[in-house]
């Protein structure tokens, strides 16, 4: 009888279950439907870009067609220029924002969770993310000289306020229900930390870096475009210099659009699948 | 003001928990919340707290589970309790399993034991099959279990629960009323199981506390003597549950002025 029973709760469990969970949607998104949008826009811009070279509102020295911007790009790539700059900006961006993130968690982690730091520097720490970071090349070049110490001095205070602040508010929007719960499994100390307070703060934390590596890019190109000497060689800010320092208008345009492609590639294929990947597990994302 | 004991030694032979004239203000000076509260519970007993909004029934939990302290009286147990909140409270970023394992986990079970423990605990409360899963591919109520099975994970003879069935639909609460007697059967730990729902409180426990409200006081105790399998829709579950709600109507109507 007992045993009877047991299977006929199983059994209606299993049914309601099932009826509960239901069935996913099955919404398809080809790669057609995400491929066609972003090209169709490109030519968009490219065919109004075109449109206004040709109706010669700036002369063709400050306004040049796509196609002259493009021959030059393939002028600098033979030359050997495009490679070793993009190399060399992305080189140092990382090197900055590694730096940042090792320094921005921790402090950030501080922060949220002491109360008395928190007061202390909490507001110093969002009013340093207002500043343009461009704000301190004048000290950072007089105090370490035109040199990569100089860059990256510019590029972490641009990024660490923005991972720490990121990772603050992340802290403090934590339902209070996790850290409960975590409470009462007994999670104390560094346990509590690692594996409720961070997991939980991750998505948050994620936009943070986000953030911060924007910062950071940034900073860098404001820093290139401003410091530069021999040896601190290529670099896409100094790209952009040259070509406004010869009134190259097309060597403008191509640097940008340098900058541009880096900062596209790198959320495209560095936060975006992480992000994804994230939010997918916690079902904050519509599949 | 006396500290919250939770030592073996301290739980007076023969019992799994024992409360001793437990009172608790959250301002000094501030209204009484639990007033001179004495409960002795049995090892193995399966015990409902019964109240209307405001009587103190989940703060009463709370100090039992060691989250707060109370202001005055005495709270032994024989184990550090296992807690369940009317939310599931899982970790959304966890599967079933790995929601399960760290409780075990920050108990300092090695990952082996954890494993094979977890599937087990899944399989009591018929999971088996979304061990894999993450939270939001599950429904309302195969979350509760996985709670449940979670708590059973904390590996205490006591286990308190706080409305875990309130916010589900009443076809889950009834499934779920009886896997809950189920498992404590099969496991024999003790059950505090705090509700505001008189016919749950009879359908499950043993004994029926009910609580009156401002301050909370505990105003009458009914011994369940209904046979398992019960049912919540027994002549003699609506019988007792009408005699409660009638008591649990006149501690409300005092308060109408």
């Amino acid at each position: 009888m007992q045993t009877n029973n047991s299977d006929d709760l199983h059994s209606l469990e299993a049914g309601l279950d099932a009826l509960q969970v239901g069935q996913k949607p099955h919404t398809s998104h080809s790669t057609w439907t995400k491929v066609v949008p972003p090209i169709i826009s490109i030519i968009v811009v490219l065919g109004l870009w075109q449109l206004a070279f040709m109706s010669h509102i700036k002369p063709d020295w400050a306004l040049p067609s796509p196609a002259m911007v493009w021959d030059t790009l393939k002028t600098q790539w033979s030359q050997g220029v495009v490679w070793p700059s993009v190399a060399n900006s992305l080189r140092r961006a990382l090197t900055g924002f590694i730096l940042s993130i090792a320094i921005g968690t921790p402090l950030g982690l501080i922060v949220a969770r002491v109360r008395p730091i928190r007061t202390a520097i909490g507001p110093v720490l969002s009013g340093l993310q207002q500043l343009p970071s461009v704000a301190w090349v004048p000290a950072a070049v007089i105090w370490f000289g035109l040199t990569n110490s100089a860059i990256y001095m510019v590029v972490l205070l641009g990024a660490i306020p923005s991972i720490a602040n990121g990772l603050i508010s992340a802290v403090d929007q934590i339902p209070p229900l996790y850290l409960r719960a975590g409470k009462v499994m007994g999670a104390r100390g560094f346990n509590s930390v690692r594996f409720i307070l961070l997991p939980a703060a991750l998505p948050g934390y994620l936009s943070g870096l986000e953030q911060g590596w924007a910062f950071a890019w940034r900073s860098l190109m404001a820093a290139e475009l401003i410091a530069w000497s021999p040896q601190l060689g290529l670099g896409l800010g100094k790209l952009l210099e040259t070509g406004r320092d010869l009134g190259d208008m097309s060597m403008v345009f191509s640097a940008i659009f340098l900058i541009l492609l880096v900062g596209i590639a790198v959320e495209r294929l560095g936060f975006a699948p992480i992000r994804k990947r994230i939010l997918r597990n916690r079902g904050l994302l519509a599949s | 003001m006396t500290t919250h004991l939770t030592t073996t030694a301290e739980a007076p032979t023969g019992l799994a928990l024992s409360l001793k004239n437990v009172t608790k203000t959250f301002t000094s000076g501030g209204p009484v919340v639990l007033d001179g509260i004495n409960l002795d519970v049995l090892p193995g007993e399966f015990v409902t707290l019964l109240g209307a909004s405001g009587c103190g029934k989940s703060t009463l939990l709370s100090l039992i589970a060691g989250l707060e302290s109370p202001t005055d009286g005495e709270i032994s147990t024989v184990a550090k309790p296992a807690l369940m909140f009317q939310e599931p409270a899982l970790l959304p970023w966890l599967t079933a399993e790995q929601n399960v394992e760290l409780a075990m986990r920050f108990r300092g079970v090695n990952k082996a034991e954890r494993k094979i423990k977890a599937q087990e605990l899944l399989s009591l409360v018929h999971l088996d099959r979304a061990v894999k899963q993450r939270p939001h591919e599950l429904s309302g109520g195969m979350r509760q279990r996985v709670a449940l099975a979670r708590a059973l994970a904390q590996d205490s003879s006591i286990l308190l629960m706080d409305e875990p069935f309130a916010a589900l639909d009443a076809v889950t609460r009834d499934i779920l009323h009886e896997e809950l007697i189920r498992v404590w059967q099969e496991t024999g730990v003790t059950v505090v199981f705090v509700t505001h729902n008189v016919r749950e409180a009879v359908r499950l426990g043993q004994r029926v506390v009910l609580m009156s409200s401002r301050p909370g006081r505990i105003a009458r105790e009914w011994q369940i003597d209904v046979p398992e399998p019960r049912r919540i829709e027994d002549e003699d579950v609506s019988r007792l549950a009408g005699e409660i709600t009638a008591e649990l109507r006149k501690e409300i109507r005092r308060h109408a002025n």
